[in-house]
């Protein structure tokens, strides 16, 4: 049902902006699907949704609305990038300090919103927002200050060495191996509510508070846990981005993927396979929506339109649907 | 100071000041938007195209309200009478609100950010215009229709406890759309001030997250419609500082000036904690039992 209600919301925001239905969805499949670089930029798209949209299910599993993702996605960025300018790494051994720097990054600065809910009181939908905003500007200052490239003429950091950056499977294309980094991320974060102790604690904090209370579940450690897990994630796609994709950072590293993947999270059902679902389906859209401006007035930026009615629809539909069987809630 | 930096800093201010005051009012009656962002995004850019449509920036800022309230409209019609997630759908709002305008703004203006010449609002004496002067009065209305009459004492009690203001024979839910309605209208001027009278042009996303922080100016002004105006002002300052110090060469990197209200709201929410003075059932959907 979900499917089918992203594919209305494609129509319709397609219908209203003036574009042709029929035509601008096959002109979006030729962009995502029609050849191998459709299909590369698909995946690569779908890599940090895939990231971040489980760092959103993790944290708000247990209860705890991050927000932030874009913020950590960028710290995660930036811990890399800060690591490959103060360390002469190369190789494997560099690829993999990449990723635990960014991971380690992203989740310090999730950890702190959720210390501050737990023992502040101040609720992490306000401060995961406000430090996007810090985080943003951190970005904007290390990249024209301390990590700028030594030739100093752009507001970038320094290129990686092609061999410390993740390998690619095709010279032509820009897939590259953290696709490997995001399936193995869904499937880790599948197992840890399915079969760990620590998950099955996130979900009862995030369901039932009072069960977790009365069986003597401390719920601030576990939504302070889900909360760095969940910064963990974030900043990995950060990582990911930087050591994958682009090789360097500059000031607009954040591409709103801590935005987008939100509606990603919550179509993907607040499921690790679900999620993957929908980053491949949002991921096509993204790439597809590129071929699209070609040839219409209409770009990338409809697909946030199309993701808040999808999530509109679904919720609009389950509420329907609730209402309708044996009499309400 | 002079007048004139005075003048300026209610300029600054009143953007995230009017959103605050009308996200307060909602947040009274037991609703947070998180779509206030959206809300004001839609007014700036519906501001914008009307002015220029018409050449009258007072029908601009009418234009942004109206975008405003629609959105605030549908809006309510899931997180009210349909009780569903207020963070979920408010977050669904915003994504639809920045998609379509920077989508319009593309399709009609082209991305490359022009600057669009939109008619200013006409200026009194030391810098005033109609919005400037009218954010204190306004301020003053909620303060008053907040704290002393029926209605206020109403809605305050759907925010704190909805099922006793549903027993004293009062609908929770109609007090809610107005709560919304009232937001809406706020939201809508804040935007299109923002575009027409403060930046005068249009740009993809430009309310940068002035709704988010006018949400966290909420909670720093504990809820009350002075405190929570001193605090919008407070943050508005800050901006107005930072073209000051630039202007005067101060030697910080001008990056800390901007995060600099988003430090100061945090810094100031860690000392005070939630505390007390929010209500009891905000965010919490009120849905009559049947």
């Amino acid at each position: 049902m979900t499917a089918a209600i992203v594919l209305a919301s494609v129509l319709v925001a397609l219908w209203v902006f003036g574009v042709d239905p029929v035509s601008g969805v096959s002109l979006i499949a030729k962009g995502a699907f029609g050849d191998k670089f459709g299909v590369a930029r698909t995946l690569v798209r779908a890599v940090p949704l895939v990231l971040v949209g489980l760092g959103v299910v993790v944290a708000w599993r247990a209860g705890v609305f991050n927000i932030g993702g874009e913020g950590q996605y960028v710290v995660g960025g930036l811990a890399a990038a800060w690591l490959a300018a103060a360390l002469p790494l190369v190789g494997p051994l560099a690829m993999v300090s990449f990723l635990a720097a960014a991971a380690l990054g992203g989740a310090c600065l999730a950890w702190l919103a959720g210390w501050l809910e737990v023992h502040r009181r101040v609720p992490a939908v306000i401060t995961t927002i406000l430090l996007n905003f810090v985080s943003l500007q951190a970005l904007d200052w290390a990249v024209r200050g301390p990590l700028q490239e030594p030739t100093r003429q752009r507001p970038l950091s320094a290129r990686l060495p092609s061999e410390s950056m993740l390998p690619r499977f095709d010279p032509q294309t820009d897939l590259h191996a953290g696709v490997f980094v995001a399936v193995a991320a869904v499937a880790a974060i599948w197992a840890f509510f399915r079969y760990s102790h620590a998950g099955f604690l996130v979900r009862l904090v995030g369901e039932n508070p009072r069960v977790a209370r009365a069986n003597r579940t401390d719920t601030g450690r576990t939504k302070k846990l889900a909360m760095a897990l969940s910064g963990a994630l974030c900043g990995l796609a950060g990582g990911v981005t930087y050591a994958g994709v682009s090789g360097q950072i500059g000031d607009g590293f954040a591409e709103g993927w801590g935005f987008l993947a939100i509606p990603v999270a919550l179509l993907g059902g607040l499921e690790a396979w679900g999620v993957l679902a929908a980053s491949l389906l949002f991921g096509a859209l993204l790439a597809g929506s590129e071929n699209l401006s070609r040839f219409s007035a209409v770009g990338p930026t409809v697909v946030y339109v199309i993701q808040g009615l999808s999530v509109l629809g679904v919720l609009a539909a389950f509420r329907w649907r609730r209402a309708g069987g044996a009499g309400g809630p | 100071m002079d007048l004139s930096f005075l003048v300026q800093l209610l300029r600054f201010g009143a953007p995230v000041g009017l959103a605050s005051l009308g996200e307060s009012v909602g947040q009274k009656s037991g609703l947070i938007n998180i779509g206030l962002e959206g809300q004001m995004l839609a007014g700036a850019y519906a501001g914008v195209l009307a002015s220029l449509a018409t050449g009258s920036p007072y029908i601009g800022l009418l234009a942004g309200v109206g975008a405003s309230l629609g959105l605030g409209l549908l809006q309510g019609l899931f997180v009210i009478r349909l009780a569903l997630d207020q963070v979920v759908v408010g977050t669904s709002v915003n994504l639809v609100a920045l998609g379509a305008t920077s989508t319009l703004f593309r399709a009609q203006f082209g991305s490359s950010g022009q600057l669009l010449s939109v008619p200013a609002l006409p200026r009194f004496g030391p810098g005033l215009d109609l919005v400037v002067l009218a954010v204190v009065p306004l301020v003053a209305l909620v303060a008053w229709v907040m704290a002393r009459t029926k209605f206020g004492l109403v809605l305050r009690a759907c925010g704190e406890y909805p099922s006793a203001a549903e027993a004293a024979g009062f609908s929770a839910q109609r007090v809610r759309w107005l709560a919304a309605v009232i937001g809406g209208l706020f939201a809508g001027l804040a935007g299109a001030y923002l575009s027409i009278g403060v930046a005068g042009s249009f740009a993809e996303s430009m309310t940068a997250g002035r709704g988010f922080v006018a949400i966290a100016m909420v909670t720093f002004g504990r809820w009350r419609p002075w405190g929570v105006f001193a605090a919008s002002v407070l943050v508005g300052g800050l901006e107005a500082l930072q073209f000051e110090f630039q202007a005067r060469g101060v030697g910080l990197p001008h990056q800390a000036l901007i995060a600099l209200p988003y430090v100061v709201a945090l810094v100031v929410l860690v000392v005070v904690g939630k505390g007390g003075g929010a209500p009891a059932a905000l965010g919490q959907p009120y849905e009559r039992a049947r």
